[in-house]
């Protein structure tokens, strides 16, 4: 198959399984083998390109003009392509994961939540592998409509609360401040594709790229910089594995993905770093990495205080891109990866206690540790990626994040990285341990029923768990693709 | 043949109203306005493609030459509009059958197809008329069946909003003349090419600026400008739903029509830009427009008139399109007046079909109803997401022309407000798909199912071409971009 | 002096603008529907003044060819005031039976009422 075809099915094939997936309501196990096989294609295809990407190549594929000679347009490039490789590859364990949930919790609406995830899924390769910002817009917007029906699964009044404020935030500060941006860019530019080395560079002064760089840095709401961030815990309504996909990886890293995207080939980190403009991002990224840090600490409910975790981990990767420096960008790109693992192994536990124990809060969890001792296992382990330490692979993008401050002589900015991963240590470590060396309340015994999630689930936790481990000793793939990104 | 279209285009649904009008029963009536709407838009595509081939159609009616006898004159902006009118009314005849056999009593239905078609005659005939006062003479046929076609339904309420928009449009429509009658005495003319040429001569003087006064006043009150659009939503809200879909789809894009017409044929960007502070006028009112009546709109329960107040909320982003003043900005404008009617007509149609069903338009009857009739409101949602602007939608466009067209102004604050308005509607259409797919159903709404099939097509059609025109944009922008640079470069 | 003969001069003119007022106003301030009607009869009629006047050319006669005459008067504005007749007599007898429709769905004529009537029956 060519490679624009590809591109094309990558597209196509989440969509074109939503329509199947809708028809074969009646039969959920054939609605769900098909969200597996779709899965299946969608990776296969991504590793084509993947392997494409890694010989060198740059697939591209234009769909139609849409205005004033600005069309509808993929180019495939390594900073995308990790990213859809991310999220293509978390989709089938999380479609595991999804089957033994949903099942397990009897959630009505089945089939909506499959077809609305397989959407969200397309609209996520859209974004990933979008040539120009027109494109990125189109399938930034597509995502969060897709995903509205996803918090608001439940149905309740809490539920739909919760979806207002996440279409109300994320609608408003895409159509309020990204989409001017992006015209304001056309208008200064005269394109808005995205470029090596930018497209900015020597059209905009001082006072300009500062207004802009703020347009998108809090435009994108999706990457939830404080103060744009509090549609995220609202989304954790939602059911686990909408929050661990979509949550932790789809959408808000569709969120900083997209300001790399911007950083690196709207702006230029050259352009960026010599304007000076990119030094208030830096404070307000660290300001988020440590203040949702804090504020996770106070949370009681487990997807609360992992969701104010996703928060500060995000804006780990807005550092790495206001940071505006080779290594910096690495660090922030690997971090794509390296927390996606994390978090969604987490996300996976909290669920997995959820349909074995029906426990959401963590003061409840002491001792459960001894009935789901896989669970809590595989808790540990993510919660040790997430802070970064060995053997985990979160250790390596904190690396680089932190050459990469060296490298633009942040010394604060190393300090708060140090700061945050104490901070990580304090909320995340206690849960498993208490799990494991707590005792139980009193009045909440551990009933002996309790045992392990389903199956299903299981095996998706085993899976990422694993993941966030082997990462750690062969991070090389990841590496390469980050430092393939041309910069300059 | 060929060389008659232009009188054809006028003088067929006008036999056609005269036949319904003796038709004994609604569903003969029906069949010959269906028969009617039908071969409209293949005249008009006839006319926009010779257009688009070769430049200017002039028509002589009676075979008296302009300026002294009434031309009917087809360039590429009457030719679109021409087309978008008969469109809208083919699309919208099949759907008619059911909803015309519902709401209005047995007796009046041959009149209603017999005022639709009549409608139909004046607006038309606006579009197509190079003659200011037989401009006059079809918006008068046009508003006159329109009261009627208001005051059909079976809501008594629906009385008093024609009367209410009989004498708001009979002062519109005076003025109007007044205008006229100004520039007939001091150019001697009524042609509006000839008009032009005239003026350019004698350049912009007191009365030339004082018609031009009465002329947008008028205008203004028909199309519903910000603050002149008091008579819209209780029209909107009491008519029967087919003639709510046909104004908001066609009525008050064609009074934008007029709008231009003068504007930019008769007087010339350079007259209403340099003597005047028209564009700063129509700026300020449109912005009122955009953010006053989506606000108004936000607290409505009656969904038909939570959409009329978003009809002139839209008409704002039309009217400030032109007033942008340059190619962006217009293009914009002339867009969003062919994809505003698109997207209004789809939503009416929903709001139609659930009435149909069970017989309100209240939000609160709407609970769960997302779940009894599912094409139904997702055509809603769809066309509910282009009034907002998601990408992907015709809303989107146009908008996009909108904020670029600002923007290439240097009037960035401007490009804000259009954006800003446009989260209202957010809120506004939001506040429905909530009610319709978060909600249990209750009463009427509990048995609903989906629109029959004759009225859930054509609203279906409707909402694919929101997505539609929001990836092709040869028939929508790029039109609109030709007709903006005609418009901008003067009548020659 | 000068400005005074120039005002009665046009009085043809201050005539058409004192009907137009006076209509307009009649519409604006009466809240009886008939009423109303006719201010807007009156405001139309107005503009037929408009129109006339200034066509009329003092000792011209009608646009008949003939050799006795060389002064006519301008036939277009009575070709199109006549037409304009027609529209306001339409308009004008819709608006009346809308009025006599009115009143057999409300009982009354009066604006506000009927708006009053409205707000508590379907509040």
């Amino acid at each position: 198959m060519s490679s624009s075809g590809l591109i094309i099915s990558a597209l196509a094939l989440p969509a074109f399984g939503a329509c199947l997936i809708a028809l074969t309501r009646r039969s959920p196990n054939v609605r769900e083998g098909i969200t597996l096989i779709t899965g299946a294609a969608l990776l296969f295809v991504v590793v084509q390109l993947f392997l494409a990407v890694s010989a060198g190549e740059r697939p591209e594929a234009s769909l139609i003009t849409v205005v004033q000679g600005i069309d509808i347009a993929f180019a495939v490039e390594p900073l995308g392509m990790l990213f859809a490789l991310v999220a293509s590859g978390l989709w089938i364990v999380n479609s595991i994961y999804s089957i033994g949930y949903m099942r397990g919790n009897d959630e009505p609406r089945q089939t909506q939540f499959y077809v609305c995830f397989a959407i969200a899924i397309a609209s996520t390769m859209g974004i990933a592998f979008s040539k120009n910002l027109f494109t990125l817009f189109l399938f930034y917007e597509l995502l969060t409509l897709s995903t509205y029906p996803l918090v608001t699964h439940k149905g309740d009044e809490n539920a739909r609360r919760g979806g207002r404020i996440y279409l109300l935030i994320l609608l408003s500060t895409s159509m309020l401040l990204l989409l001017p941006a992006i015209i304001a860019t056309w208008a200064i530019s005269g394109t808005v594709e995205f470029s090596v080395g930018g497209i900015l560079a020597g059209k905009a002064d001082g006072a300009v790229v500062g207004i802009l760089l703020a347009l998108y840095a809090f435009g994108i709401g999706k990457a939830a910089l404080m103060p744009v961030h509090s549609w995220l815990p609202n989304a954790m309504v939602a059911p686990t594995p909408v929050s661990a996909l979509l949550h932790a990886v789809a959408v808000v890293k569709a969120g900083v993905f997209s300001i790399l995207k911007v950083v690196v080939y709207i702006f230029g980190i050259d352009f960026l770093s010599s304007s000076g403009q990119n030094q208030w991002l830096l404070y307000i990224a660290g300001a988020t990495v440590i203040l949702s840090s804090l504020i996770a600490m106070t949370k009681d409910n487990l997807k609360a205080r992992l969701a104010y975790s996703t928060v500060s981990q995000l804006s780990y990767i807005v550092l790495g891109a206001a940071l505006a420096t080779s290594l910096g960008i690495v660090g922030g790109t690997m971090h794509i990866a390296m927390h996606a693992a994390g978090k969604i192994t987490l996300f996976f536990c909290a669920g997995a206690i959820y349909t074995a124990a029906h426990k959401t809060e963590i003061s409840d969890l002491s001792g459960l540790g001894r009935v789901m001792p896989f669970t809590f296992a595989a808790f540990f382990i993510g919660a040790l990626s997430i802070i970064g330490l060995p053997p985990t692979g979160g250790l390596w993008s904190k690396w680089y994040l932190a050459l990469g401050a060296l490298e633009a002589d942040q010394v604060i900015i190393v300090a708060v990285l140090m700061l945050s991963s104490l901070l990580n240590i304090a909320y995340l470590l206690p849960i498993p341990l208490k799990a494991f060396f707590g005792t139980p309340k009193k009045k909440q015994k551990t009933s002996p029923e309790i045992k392990e999630a389903p199956l299903a689930c299981l095996i998706a936790i085993g899976i990422t768990s694993l993941l966030c481990v082997v990462l750690f000793f062969f991070p090389g793939p990841v590496y390469d693709l980050a430092s393939m990104i041309k910069l300059r | 043949m060929m060389q008659h279209l232009p009188a054809l285009q006028v003088v067929l649904p006008l036999l056609g109203a005269v036949f319904c009008a003796f038709m004994p029963r609604g569903a003969w009536a029906g069949a010959i306005a269906l028969a009617v709407s039908w071969i409209m838009p293949v005249i008009s595509g006839l006319l926009l493609a010779q257009v688009l081939q070769t430049g200017v159609i002039s028509y002589h009616v009676g075979g008296w030459p302009p300026p002294m006898g009434i031309e009917y004159r087809v360039d590429i902006l009457s030719a679109f509009i021409l087309m978008l009118v008969s469109v809208m009314g083919a699309i919208l005849m099949p759907y008619a059958r059911l909803s015309v056999a519902k709401e209005i009593s047995a007796r009046n239905q041959p009149y209603f197809y017999c005022m639709y078609l009549l409608c139909m005659t004046g607006l038309l005939g606006i579009t197509i008329t190079g003659d200011a006062f037989n401009v006059f003479v079809f918006l008068e046929v046009s508003s006159l069946s329109t009261y009627v076609l208001i005051a059909l339904g079976r809501d008594r309420r629906g009385l008093l909003a024609a009367y209410q928009y009989l004498v708001i449009g009979s002062i519109g429509a005076t003025l109007y003349v007044i205008g006229i009658g100004l520039l007939y005495s001091i150019t001697g003319t009524l042609n509006l090419v000839d008009i032009a040429s005239k003026l350019q001569t004698i350049g912009a003087t007191a009365p030339v600026l004082i018609a031009l006064g009465f002329l947008i006043t008028g205008i203004s009150l028909k199309l519903a400008l910000f603050p002149l659009h008091v008579w819209l939503p209780n029209a909107y809200t009491y008519a029967p739903s087919v003639a709510t879909i046909f104004l908001a789809g066609t009525a008050t894009k064609v009074a934008v029509y007029l709008l231009l017409r003068i504007i930019f044929t008769v007087y010339g960007v350079g007259t209403t830009s340099d003597g005047t502070p028209l564009s700063d006028i129509f700026i300020v009112l449109s912005v009122l427009a955009m953010f006053g009546a989506s606000i108004v709109a936000c607290f409505q329960d009656n969904v038909k008139r939570m959409l009329a107040y978003s009809s002139v909320a839209q008409i704002g982003y039309i009217t400030l399109g032109i007033a942008i003043l340059n190619k962006t900005g217009l293009t914009g404008g002339i867009s969003h007046l062919f994809n505003h009617a698109i997207m209004k007509a789809a939503l009416f149609m929903v709001i139609g079909g659930i009435f149909y069903r069970i017989g309100s338009a209240n939000i609160a009857n709407l609970a769960g109803i997302g779940r009894r009739m599912p094409l139904t409101m997702a055509a809603f949602v769809v066309a509910g997401l282009s009034i907002i602007g998601a990408p992907g939608t015709a809303g989107f466009i146009s908008k996009w022309y909108l904020v670029s067209g600002a923007m290439e102004k240097g009037w960035w604050w401007l490009g804000l407000l259009i954006v800003a308005s446009s989260v209202l509607s957010v809120v506004y259409i939001g506040r429905v798909v909530e009610a319709a797919y978060f909600q249990t159903p209750n009463g009427e709404a509990e048995k609903a199912t989906d629109m029959p099939a004759s009225m859930l097509l054509p609203t279906l059609v409707l909402a694919a071409a929101c997505i539609w025109f929001g990836f092709d944009t040869r028939l929508t922008a790029d039109i609109a971009a030709q007709a903006a640079s005609y418009l901008l470069g003067g009548a020659q | 002096m000068a400005i005074l003969t120039e005002v009665i001069q046009h009085y043809n003119q201050w005539v058409t603008i004192f009907l137009m007022v006076a209509g307009l106003y009649i519409v604006i301030a009466r809240g009886n529907m008939i009423k109303t009607l006719v201010g807007l009869s009156l405001f139309q009629t107005s503009v037929y003044l408009l129109y006339l006047s200034p066509g009329k050319i003092l000792g011209g006669t009608p646009p008949i060819l003939d050799k006795a005459f060389s002064v006519y008067s301008n036939p277009l504005p009575h070709v199109l005031i006549l037409t304009a007749i027609v529209v306001g007599v339409a308009t004008l007898a819709l608006g009346l039976a809308l009025v006599v429709r009115i009143n057999e769905a409300y009982g009354t004529i009066e604006e506000d009422e009927i708006v009053d009537m409205d707000k508590d029956g379907h509040a």
